[in-house]
């Protein structure tokens, strides 16, 4: 077929990060296909990559800015589409630009709560950042990153310093040993679990999946082991106590490249596998011969997702997996590392940018004297170096009042937070609420003004995807309407904020294209110091760190040393602080993806994905649906002690006994309405993935 | 390194390429129908043929490797006439409409569409049955890339298969069940690389007969 043009861009969805080609015919995109000759994905896509871009031509995309009927009412309340008005770009940024000053007169830039956004590029993100610290002057900056790999980035900067996936996609189908635990890779990140498989199939990979679901990657593996939800600390530690008592772990690495091993090592001896197979559920024998293939192994490497970091104690998770990789060495060499998938598009990119409350822009920290100093002379002002609070301390703070503007750069914290009904109490608390968003999500329902922003194939900018390589998205369309790309609502808002506040001084926002930014950043951030538009232009991507233009990237991190010097061991206890079941609350909930939709559900629900998985199944286990009398396709209520959802029964072995499962996409079954608010100490990632619950018949009337 | 000669040229060769690798090396090109770059190559289609010299019958360059002082000759009157007959076959039996390579490389060897009287062209059904792509197995030639990209090429979903034999070969699932009861997980890769239109995109497939009722 002859498409009037075709434009090559980055996929939107996950953190694969494929380089696509959009097919457009009628100034439309009509189909999707992948360049063979480019990393990371050499022409393979997923369903999502393929067909699930269509979203972009949705009918319910932001035209115009909105502005709620009743702002500056009492009480603020849930409206929808019909609460507001449409308004012009003049009058909504005048408005927004009067409220937000007047936040600041009264009550100083604590006050304020802003979200960055995964889905966003890496010059929206570091624009809207910029924006919150010199213009607000708070460190209130976080994004959902917080709610998935938060635990994975606080475990690995205190093991190794770092806090991204350590080796690359590339290396993914010459591996000799791999585990993958708490990620279903074949949905999640499904162009990865080919890679994976590949190395199965073809280079007679070992793969052993640990993960409390049978997923689909267990096909693949020598060995499952099934371990019972929270219990990843005793089982890991477990293998290590095996690799310790038989001598199989790597001396020379140990003394070269770590720290803290004797009192780690000691720490273990209570951790036995016949001890773990008690608390985990899993064979000791099984534990053994985990600990032996992963030991013994040339190269051997870890991946995970939101099983490991999701979690009550996800950091110390994430650390006992470390633990691993430092005993075996088995770090720093292609085919090893320890590996966090990541799940949005450019959930790492938000991060390197400073989308979070205590660093600037490239994990440079805002209390370190020196750092401020260098942003303080780049934006012309004064900074904060009080670190800021993380996304469900902000959604408390604003609960009690003491913030009271949330600003919010397309993200839906009303789906992804956990205890819904906790987080809209909060969110009815708030005095302003400010959106930029391409569609009118479940948290816009508490918006004062909304501005129409433009999708990922409407505007230029880079994504950084899962193992660190910063790639181009060009745009193909007009954003649609009045709508208008996300850093130029960001600029002007700035402006007119900093005009209201009578700063003598700009902090510069005069940015007439993304790549400028880009260029402002990569001035102030040493390891984006060698990556720029036009070499990413001609180059297709550059893996980070890349201190100067002759560097060629670094696919894979800890050749000679860690960020923090030597590796460090961290000595671990097990805790069980989740929710467990009760005689009234019997079964586990688990929550999780399913391979057609992504997060929140705001893109594919509104895609032609949507047809062929258009509602929420919740997994149960033959046995349980049996003893329990319920039939496949049954709709169920399922409760906690905090909500209740009404969803549809899949009798499935993929869950274990004991354990329900269902996905996080759906505004009609939110599962969230029934997650606990329980967080980790370190990360203050919530336990997103085990909660208490019953199952009733609903009773039709 | 081996040496040897294609078309009279000789050429130093890595040992283990195939007589199509070292071709493509010299610039000389050899036509494939079913070979792709990023898949095992099945040897199906015959239509990289070239003539060894000693060897009894046409050679697949595809998958045939080199040897030490191999003669290779990749456009005699007898691989010629090989390429044209597969072409007519491929013709007598499938609808070639939408595969512009095979349409010009039917040009190139003056193959005759209808060469054989009494032949049929395969008419089956568009097979509609999920909401991303469609099967217009009239298009296929039997190439087998999607089957290897599905199975233990690239996807491994293991969702798509060949059953019967000769004129009734087909590609189909398990069982012959629409898709969406299969292991397949629509991500496309074997759309991709479909070179007849057999598969396509279910938004190309409706802009293409919108576009023919106008």
């Amino acid at each position: 077929m002859k498409f009037d043009r075709i434009v090559r861009t980055t996929c939107p969805y996950c953190g694969v990060g494929c380089q696509i080609e959009l097919n457009i015919k009628n100034e439309k995109i009509v189909s999707t296909v992948a360049p063979e000759s480019a990393a990371p994905n050499f022409g393979r896509l997923c369903v999502k990559g393929r067909y699930g871009t269509d979203f972009t031509h949705h009918g319910s995309r932001l035209k115009t800015p909105l502005i709620r009927k009743d702002i500056g009412g009492e009480l603020r309340k849930p409206v929808g589409m019909d609460g507001f008005r449409e308004a012009s770009w003049e009058e909504a940024l005048d408005l927004a630009s009067i409220r937000i000053a007047e936040t600041f007169k009264k009550s100083g830039g604590d006050a304020f709560g802003t979200f960055c956004c995964a889905k966003a590029t890496n010059e929206d993100n570091y624009i809207f950042q910029k924006f919150a610290r010199s213009t607000l002057k708070t460190n209130n900056v976080d994004h959902c990153a917080r709610l998935c790999h938060a635990a994975s980035v606080a475990g690995l900067q205190k093991a190794l310093g770092s806090s991204a996936m350590s080796n690359s996609i590339a290396e993914m189908k010459n591996l000799e040993v791999f585990i993958v635990t708490g990620s279903n890779t074949t949905e999640t990140h499904p162009v990865i679990s080919t890679f994976l498989r590949e190395a199965v199939v073809k280079n007679g990979a070992k793969l052993i999946v640990i993960d409390p679901r049978k997923t689909e990657m267990t096909n693949f593996a020598v060995l499952h082991l099934q371990h019972r939800p929270g219990t990843d600390v005793a089982l890991f530690q477990a293998m290590a106590y095996v690799i310790i008592t038989e001598k199989l772990f790597n001396t020379e690495f140990i003394n070269s490249r770590t720290e803290g091993f004797d009192s780690y090592s000691k720490s273990l001896d209570k951790f036995t596998p016949e001890w773990a197979e008690t608390i985990t559920g899993v064979p000791s024998d099984d534990i053994k011969e985990a600990a032996r293939i992963y030991a013994n192994a040339g190269a051997a490497a870890v991946y995970w997702g939101m099983g490991i970091s999701q979690s009550v104690h996800g950091t110390d998770n994430t650390m006992s997996i470390a633990n691993l990789a430092l005993l075996c060495g088995h770090l720093g060499r292609p085919g090893t590392g320890v590996n966090p998938l990541r799940g949005q598009n450019n959930v790492q990119g938000c991060s390197d940018t400073g989308g979070l409350p205590a660093i600037y822009p490239g994990y440079q920290n805002v209390n370190d004297k020196k750092v401020k100093a260098k942003f303080e002379a780049k934006w012309n002002t004064n900074l904060n170096d009080v670190p800021g609070l993380t996304t469900l301390e902000m959604s408390d703070a604003a609960g009690k009042g003491i913030i009271t503007d949330f600003i919010i750069l397309g993200e839906n914290p009303l789906m992804s937070e956990p205890d819904l009904n906790a987080a809209r109490h909060h969110f009815s608390n708030l005095k302003n609420v400010i959106m930029i968003d391409i569609f009118f999500n479940e948290s816009a329902e508490y918006a004062d003004i909304i501005f129409p922003a433009a999708s990922f194939a409407e505007k230029e900018g880079t994504f950084t995807n899962s193992d660190r390589r910063v790639q181009l998205i060009r745009p193909a369309f007009d954003p649609p309407g009045e709508a208008r790309v996300d850093w130029e609502i960001i600029q002007e808002l700035a402006l007119r904020v900093e005009s209201r506040l009578e700063r003598k001084e700009s902090s510069g926002f005069e940015f007439s294209s993304a790549s400028e930014i880009w260029d402002e950043m990569a001035a102030l951030v040493p390891s984006f110091g060698g990556i720029s538009h036009s070499r990413l232009e001609k180059e297709g991507g550059v893996h980070w760190p890349c201190p100067d233009m002759n560097h060629p990237g670094t696919p894979y991190l800890f050749t000679d040393t860690f960020p923090r010097g030597r590796g460090l061991f961290n000595v671990l206890e097990l805790r069980m602080d989740s929710e467990q079941p009760t005689p009234e609350y019997p079964y586990i909930l688990s929550t999780g993806r399913v391979l057609y939709h992504w997060h929140g559900g705001t893109m594919t629900r509104r895609s032609v994905l949507d047809k062929i998985y258009p509602k929420a199944l919740m997994e149960i286990n033959p046995e349980d649906a049996h003893r329990d009398g319920f039939e496949n396709g049954q709709i169920v209520t399922v409760s906690s002690l905090r909500g209740s959802v009404s969803v549809e029964l899949k009798i499935s072995d993929r869950s274990p006994k004991g354990v329900v499962f269902i996905p996080i996409h759906f505004s009609e079954t939110i599962v969230n309405e029934l997650t606990n608010d329980l967080r980790d100490p370190v990360a203050k990632i919530p336990d997103s993935k085990i909660s208490a619950v019953k199952i009733e018949r609903t009773i039709m009337n | 390194m081996l040496t040897i000669y294609i078309n009279d040229l000789e050429l130093e060769v890595e040992e283990g390429s195939t007589i199509l690798e070292a071709s493509k090396k010299m610039g000389i090109k050899i036509p494939t129908i079913c070979f792709h770059d990023r898949l095992t190559p099945p040897g199906l289609c015959r239509q990289c043929v070239v003539e060894v010299e000693g060897a009894r019958v046409l050679m697949p360059s595809c998958i045939t490797k080199v040897r030490e002082g191999m003669k290779i000759k990749t456009d005699s009157e007898r691989v010629v006439r090989a390429r044209r007959t597969i072409l007519e076959m491929l013709s007598s039996s499938t609808d070639l409409s939408e595969s512009p390579d095979l349409l010009e490389q039917m040009k190139t060897y003056k193959a005759e569409d209808g060469r054989f009287e009494n032949s049929s062209k395969r008419d089956f059904k568009v097979k509609d049955d999920n909401p991303f792509y469609m099967r217009d197995y009239s298009k296929c030639i039997l190439c087998e890339r999607c089957v290897q990209v599905c199975s233990a090429d690239i996807q491994f979903s293991y969702a798509l298969t060949t059953s019967g034999r000769g004129y009734n070969k087909r590609i189909t699932t398990f069982y012959d069940r629409s898709l969406p009861e299969t292991s397949c997980v629509f991500c496309g890769n074997c759309v991709a690389v479909c070179p007849t239109n057999a598969l396509i995109a279910s938004n190309e497939y409706n802009l293409k007969t919108e576009g023919a009722e106008k």
